[in-house]
């Protein structure tokens, strides 16, 4: 598998193993094995992006109930996060803020990561596609929370650059399900690009503040 | 010429939107998009493939030198009106559920002895190498138009392809952990500022499928419901989507069946 993959998400993938099967108890394990299999079948690898991409991690098959079998049981929500806090990763350096110029292009940014993407460049953010982040830029999604004045309102202290830096790393170690990538989880962003997002949302001179 | 005429109106909408700002630009943008919109329906270049389409269906092609007339979408041998409103369906003669482009394909081979692969060399359109289906599809879907979405689901490999295409819909995978249900299960969102349908409500998911088949401006394409599923997919990161296979049948009868009674409006324009 391409994505980063470390021992603690292993050995969080083994505290969550009964965690799939769980959330699925309507369907017999042959259904199962049967629909895994003609999803394969109805992929091909296509550019960066390969057959592998359907395998699930614990997050993924956890998260990916249909209305009738109802959201994650409160319980098993409560194991995903403590599993995957366990895969949190910060700098070795320390240092948890970057450039804020850098942070507006990786949010504006789209590419990356697509069958249509060359592999060979940085991937982007697109933090504009679902959240509204500086006044300037009209053009941002809904789908998540609009983050305008996100330092402003928070300041800078460094437990909540850890935690800046922790959420765009790995959103499901915050909140189960979670609709937003887990950006260092899976090495869509490099450490220092998401020290650059953390500067975009905490620097005071930074347009998200303004 | 009708491209043509298209340009300056992309430009005015630009031109709305370049203004940055607060709420009230925000809300002019939303009213630049609508106003539009509006104007893109004055004209849909869709004609041409609706056209070129029905002459695919009546020439006589391939090795069996046979028209298409004879192929049945599911309501008898050659019956094309209404036919896209009840598709995907059950086909016995090939024992599996079929949307529109699966079936041409198959009556490609079967009456003109066109096999597959050359049947689905050209699936989506590229400029100068226009796709055959493309145009077929856009001929079949407008004698639907008016009609209501009905799709069935007695078949058991209809309701399987219904389960499975919902099942698919949901199912978080990738390294962005996306599903279909990421951008399209919750109401009134926006990507950028493009909105998104909720398909799991019937609202929706009927304005999303009588609109589909589609005249892209953004693309000088029409395109199908086959290569609507295809670039959802590139853009949730997935692997590709194999056209006309069982998991892109399963999506397109999951989506249909969630629209059903909506009168089909197609092939529309779009962005």
């Amino acid at each position: 598998m391409p994505f980063a993959r470390t021992v603690a998400v292993t050995l969080a993938g083994l505290a969550l193993a009964g965690l799939a099967q769980a959330a699925q108890p309507q369907r017999g394990a042959k259904d199962e094995a049967r629909a895994r299999e003609v999803i394969r079948a109805s992929f091909k690898e296509k550019g960066q992006a390969g057959l592998d991409r359907l395998e699930q991690d614990e997050v993924q098959a956890a998260c990916s109930r249909t209305p009738g079998q109802g959201p994650l049981p409160a319980a098993a929500a409560r194991k995903l996060v403590a599993a995957q806090q366990a895969t949190l990763a910060y700098p070795a350096d320390g240092k948890l803020m970057g450039d804020w110029k850098k942070g507006e292009q990786i949010a504006q940014s789209g590419v990356g990561k697509q069958f249509s993407d060359d592999p060979a460049k940085p991937s982007g953010g697109n933090c504009y596609a679902c959240h509204r982040l500086s006044k300037q830029e009209v053009s941002f999604g809904t789908l998540g929370p609009s983050l305008y004045q996100y330092g402003k309102v928070r300041g800078q202290a460094e437990a909540m650059q850890r935690y800046t830096y922790a959420k765009i790393f790995n959103p499901q170690a915050f909140t189960a399900c979670s609709t937003m990538p887990r950006f260092g989880h899976h090495a869509i962003l490099t450490e220092e690009q998401i020290k650059d997002l953390v500067a975009l949302l905490l620097d005071p001179a930074s347009p998200v503040n303004q | 010429m009708t491209r043509r005429s298209i340009g300056p109106v992309l430009l005015l909408a630009a031109a709305a939107l370049a203004p940055a700002a607060h709420r009230a630009q925000e809300e002019d943008a939303t009213a630049a998009i609508a106003r539009y919109r509006e104007l893109l329906q004055d004209g849909n270049p869709a004609d041409l493939w609706e056209a070129r389409g029905e002459a695919l269906w009546q020439e006589k092609r391939g090795p069996k030198a046979a028209s298409l007339e004879a192929c049945d979408l599911g309501k008898g041998p050659g019956v094309v009106k209404g036919a896209y409103a009840e598709l995907p369906r059950y086909f016995a003669d090939g024992d599996r559920v079929m949307d529109l482009e699966t079936r041409l394909v198959h009556c490609m081979g079967t009456l003109q002895g066109i096999d597959a692969g050359e049947a689905t060399k050209q699936k989506f359109g590229a400029g100068d190498k226009r796709s055959d289906l493309e145009a077929l599809a856009a001929w079949i879907v407008a004698q639907s138009r008016g009609m209501p979405v009905r799709v069935a689901l007695k078949h058991p490999k209809e309701k399987a392809a219904y389960a499975l295409g919902e099942r698919i819909f949901f199912y978080r995978g990738g390294p962005h952990d996306f599903s279909c249900a990421t951008c399209h299960a919750q109401s009134g969102k926006r990507i950028r500022l493009q909105e998104l349908p909720n398909l799991t409500t019937p609202a929706d998911a009927k304005r999303a499928f009588a609109t589909w088949p589609a005249y892209r401006v953004s693309q000088g394409e029409v395109r199908t419901m086959q290569w609507r599923m295809n670039d959802c997919l590139r853009q949730q990161r997935f692997p590709e989507l194999v056209f006309g296979s069982e998991g892109s049948v399963a999506l397109i009868t999951y989506l249909a069946r969630q629209a059903n009674g909506a009168g089909m409006d197609a092939p529309a324009i779009k962005r």
